[in-house]
């Protein structure tokens, strides 16, 4: 397993230090600088072997997190873990930064402590891991006052913490109440959309997610129902929902993955997605599909280059989402040679900026309706140069937002039940609330 | 003030100033002092000095304190062994607190103190607290077991920590389990052979944890499943019955184990059950699904889907798509898709697969262009009816003039013409033209290679050979070879107008190179040009096998290892763990039989010794 973990800063020095194992000597620490950090070539891999040590990392701004073993660990959960050690770390003192780093690690040597231990991972979960680290982390701009108090625990509350870390519901506290019990459910997918320049779509696909935020009582267990195709089919009922309301009754989802808090061996079963949720907020599940995406915008490329002085770009944008929906946040990039001296611009709506330390010409436009059309072109003049390497024309890429879920998923419902305190499924309040953004959203040109 | 400054102290005599902080009647400054003693270790200093100075704060109600002095002791008791024997009163008083978090803690910490005496002091307290009536407390025993074989293995055995950490496999707690698979697995690699029979009640108990613990439990536990064999294809279903509900977990590990399980167990149940189908269509959407992870958790998954995609082409064979390169992939997801994109090339799909190889041909990291070039190669040997498609886009490359894209063309043409005798020499042409910018060995070896095996129909073809003799010295061995066949192949075919170009190589190989091999060649060439050109030439010009259709597979046995190894680095690596493991004693992971295959039949026909010939 891991048998050492280092916190390292973009200078290779390094901020903690923690050896679960013999075999991991202080001069691991050293061969990842020299090796990695100092390395002249940029890195080549997430994972590295060095004189029989494999050294994982991953990097968070100027912070390198490496985990390093001699043994034939379990790679995807070493990268995993480190994935999730950050998390823990940054619901502690938030963002990653060498002098939160250095400010707290008292506070890391302890979870560290808690949630590796001889280099198995332990439970991670951060709700629970909040109850009995006595530390508070130390946000950057926070006084003295604020940290470190040492509680004195009663007897209760330790075995209490105890049966918390590991018994089954490892993601909930027990004895919780609200005066309200009320949960909000945010469906936000991410468009993913690769488009040749003749229109033809390259690749296509969804990646969404579900986002609850439960504010309830006691130990509820919910049950969740979307319009999968598969779920409404393995109900043996057709869908008596009003099919022009919804626009889709039921869509194909190719892949979901949920929560731990989910019961799996349930939905492999009757395909029901329950649950016991932790409190507060948390990822309830990911879902990828590739059918019938409505594609919420196209752009139509036209470039052509005029000797080796001069270039022409016109670009039509269209919205093709229904025309009484507003999209916002409209942001179209569309990238310029090296060696562009200047750019004249001409659109019809929005703001277009060129942005040469970015070799890009930034289109903003706040707001536009569905089935609209916009136009933009410009003319890049370059500068020339005996650069023989010839420019290669990144894909136009374009970010927005839209109210509604371009994969056609529809939440239908979200049943609550609580049988040891008073309260029904009607007594909460639901929210229910789809954004879809753009992903890689690219069209080559 | 906040924590960092104990980062800050670089005065000399600081030891000596911590040591009396340490020493200090006030808890906040001795609490302190510690922290700035932990500062100075993490950054390499070396302050085992204060050791006897930080064991006398470990006597304290303060679990801050606490935790702290005992993070120092891990460190340095074992360049202080002596010294540390002075913790161990308090080692052994924590393990009977009424606080588990505090027993826990102790047991945790002790097993981290690779000191003999110490070790010895620790079996008592290990043995209550294996037992403990918490199970926050028996998950870090359990775990305990395993750093203490890892120090005296022998002591565990006589000590009969085996055995209670094979109860543990039953505990009622699910966390508990899950440190016991992981101490029993580390047992069981570091011994070379298992300590533990593993019997379908055991495998039950662990499936039904499964269920019940956290994320990281059941990679341990699935892991530990995919070691085990079932007695027959009834129980091999039934056990991937229980584990493909894992396969919609949002952890990647956890998914990539419960492959490992299915791909493993799949081997034992026969190609064309129905539940052998419907699991080869069940396991490709959480594959995907990991390709929008994180770039590092991708990247494993990567690796892993090279060797299912070679193992079972079937899973992956509709999802070519996903694995095209996006413009802001890390450099190792690029590199990797790319092959997968290869492996799954059919002549379904081959002209969308040419698109998107041009397209990469053109971008700026020079490792991935080159890469895109070759693939264009490889895929004109492995689907034929492109191979034309293929050449006319190698050509278009070629005339983009771009050095390393020129060169490794030149290189996968030589592939293709050896692929496809005397299909496209149309193009030879072409390829001369550039023959000056060639400066890579490689390079320049195939395009010798292509000229010696076309020269009939290459009119200057000895003018091109004779260009290169000039610096013949100066070439890399391969060239040089390459040089020698070429120009023995020209004169087989031409001896007339040849004869002194062929004198003047043999003489710079034999007689003026201190290379062996390429004069071994050279004497080889010319006794067979001097006694019987008829048998050189038949030799020389025999017709060449044709290369195989799929190039850098892996051997079926490393392959079948790694399928065992999926998710682990052996698959990140794709080399056994004996390759990169110091001492691995662990046996040498295979696939298990299918049921009912050949090699059991070959055991039950088997003379018994009762039916002995009299």
């Amino acid at each position: 397993m891991i048998g050492g973990l280092f916190i390292y800063n973009h200078k290779g020095e390094v901020l903690i230090s923690r050896v679960f194992r013999d075999d991991i000597g202080r001069n691991a620490v050293d061969a990842f600088r020299v090796n990695v950090i100092h390395a002249r070539q940029q890195v080549r891999s997430p994972v590295t072997n060095i004189a029989r040590t494999s050294f994982f990392h991953i990097k968070r701004g100027n912070i390198w997190f490496a985990a390093v073993t001699k043994q034939n660990v379990n790679a995807a959960m070493v990268f995993e873990f480190l994935l999730k050690m950050v998390e823990v770390m940054q619901s502690y003192f938030g963002k990653i930064s060498e002098d939160n780093i250095k400010n707290n690690f008292v506070l890391i040597y302890e979870l560290l402590d808690e949630i590796l231990d001889f280099g198995y991972a332990q439970n991670t979960d951060v709700g629970i891991l909040k109850t009995f680290i006595t530390q508070q982390g130390i946000k950057g701009t926070q006084s003295k006052e604020e940290q470190a108090q040492i509680t004195s625990q009663s007897k209760e509350e330790q075995t209490q913490i105890t049966s918390q870390v590991t018994g089954q519901i490892t993601h909930r506290r027990v004895g919780i109440k609200y005066r309200r019990n009320e949960l909000f459910l945010d469906t936000i997918e991410y468009v993913n959309l690769l488009m040749s320049q003749q229109g033809q779509i390259l690749s296509a696909h969804v990646a969404g997610k579900v986002v609850m935020k439960s504010y309830l009582s006691g130990m509820p267990e919910c049950k969740f129902g979307i319009n999968d195709k598969i779920q409404m089919d393995s109900k043996g009922k057709t869908t008596t929902e009003d099919p022009s309301r919804s626009g889709k009754a039921s869509i194909a989802i190719d892949d979901c993955q949920f929560h731990q808090c989910v019961k799996l061996s349930k939905f492999e079963s009757e395909h029901s997605i329950s649950f016991i949720p932790p409190d507060g907020e948390f990822e309830l599940m990911r879902y990828r599909t590739t059918k019938d995406i409505s594609l919420p915008f196209r752009i139509i490329p036209l470039v052509r280059e005029f000797e080796r002085t001069k270039m022409e770009v016109k670009i039509v944008l269209k919205s093709t989402f229904k025309p009484s929906l507003l999209a916002q946040k409209i942001e179209v990039r569309i990238p310029t040679p090296l060696n562009t001296s200047g750019v004249q611009l001409i659109c019809m709506k929005g703001k277009a900026k060129y942005k040469s330390s970015e070799n890009a010409i930034v289109w903003k436009i706040k707001r536009m309706g569905g089935m609209k059309e916009s136009q933009i072109s410009a003319e890049i003049e370059l500068l020339q140069t005996n650069d023989k390497k010839k420019w290669t024309r990144p894909p136009i890429s374009m970010n927005f937002e839209v109210p509604f879920a371009p994969s056609g998923l529809k939440v239908r419902y979200l049943k609550v039940f609580e049988s040891k305190i008073n309260y029904s499924d009607q007594d909460v309040i639901k929210w229910v609330r789809y954004i879809g953004r753009s992903g890689l959203y690219e069209t080559r040109c | 003030m906040t924590d960092s400054k104990y980062f800050t102290t670089t005065k000399k005599g600081e030891v000596f100033e911590m040591r009396s902080e340490l020493n200090s009647e006030k808890k906040e400054k001795k609490r302190e002092a510690v922290k700035k003693v932990i500062a100075s270790m993490t950054v390499g200093k070396d302050v085992s000095a204060l050791f006897p100075d930080v064991v006398n704060c470990m006597q304290t109600d303060n679990l801050e304190l606490k935790k702290l002095v005992y993070l120092y002791l891990m460190n340095y008791a074992k360049s202080q062994p002596d010294m540390a024997i002075m913790a161990v009163n308090t080692f052994v008083k924590d393990c009977e607190d009424a606080n588990p978090l505090i027993r826990a803690l102790a047991v945790r910490t002790m097993g981290c103190i690779r000191v003999d005496k110490i070790t010895e002091y620790l079996c008592e307290p290990l043995r209550k607290c294996l037992k403990d009536e918490d199970p926050y407390v028996r998950k870090t025993a359990a775990v305990c077991v395993a750093k203490l074989y890892d120090i005296n293995a022998q002591l565990v055995e006589d000590q009969g920590f085996l055995d209670a950490l094979r109860d543990l496999l039953s505990d009622s707690n699910p966390m508990v389990v899950a440190n016991a698979v992981a101490s029993m697995s580390e047992i069981n690699e570091a011994s070379g052979h298992p300590v533990i029979e593993m019997n379908p009640q055991t495998i039950n108990k662990l499936l039904t944890a499964l269920n019940e613990c956290t994320e990281w439990g059941q990679v341990f536990i699935l892991d530990f499943l995919a070691n085990y064999i079932p007695k027959d294809d009834r129980e091999a279903q039934s056990i991937c019955e229980r584990v493909t509900p894992r396969l919609a977990h949002a952890n990647a590990a956890v998914v990539l184990s419960a492959v490992k399980v299915a791909m493993k167990l799949m081997e034992m149940m026969p190609n064309d059950s129905e539940y052998v189908i419907t699991l080869t269509k069940k396991l490709a959407p959480p594959l995907v699904t990991l390709l929008s992870s994180e770039p590092e958790v991708q990247y494993v998954a990567l690796r892993n889907i090279n060797l299912i995609v070679q193992k079972r082409p079937d899973i992956l064979k509709h999802e070519m798509k996903v694995f095209f390169v996006k413009y802001n992939d890390p450099i190792y997801v690029k590199l990797e898709k790319l092959d997968i994109m290869i492996r799954l090339a059919t002549q379904a799909n081959i002209a969308q697969v040419l698109a998107e190889l041009k397209e990469y041909a053109t971008e700026v990291d020079v490792d991935f262009v080159r890469k895109s070039v070759r693939a264009i190669g490889r895929c004109a040997i492995k689907v034929e009816q492109s191979a034309e498609r293929c050449v006319s886009t190698l050509l278009d490359l070629i005339q983009t003039k771009v050095n390393y894209v020129v060169q490794e063309a030149v290189v996968v043409i030589k592939d293709i013409f050896r692929k496809y005798p005397n299909k496209y020499e149309s193009i030879i042409s072409t390829l001369c033209e550039n023959l000056d910018t060639l400066d890579e060995p490689d390079a320049r070896a195939s395009m010798i290679w292509i000229i010696g095996e076309y020269a009939e129909r290459i009119d200057n073809a000895d003018e091109l050979l004779e260009s290169f003799l000039d610096g013949f010295h100066d070439e890399n061995t391969q060239v040089q070879l390459a040089l020698l066949t070429a120009i023995v192949k020209l004169f087989l075919k031409r001896p007339t107008a040849t004869q002194e170009l062929i004198q003047q190589v043999l003489s710079l190989a034999t007689q003026e190179s201190d290379n062996p091999d390429l004069r071994d060649r050279g004497y080889i060439y010319w006794r067979l040009l001097s006694t019987d050109p008829a048998a050189a030439k038949e030799v020389v010009l025999a017709e060449k096998p044709l290369i195989s259709e799929e190039t850098d597979l892996l051997e079926p046995t490393l392959l079948d290892e790694l399928i065992c190894n999926i998710a682990s680095l052996a698959s990140v690596y794709h080399k056994p763990p004996s390759a990169f493991v110091e001492g691995s004693r662990g046996f040498r992971k295979a696939l298990p039989a299918r049921f009912g295959s050949r090699d059991e039949r070959d055991l039950s026909t088997l003379p018994t010794t009762s039916e002995r010939l009299a």
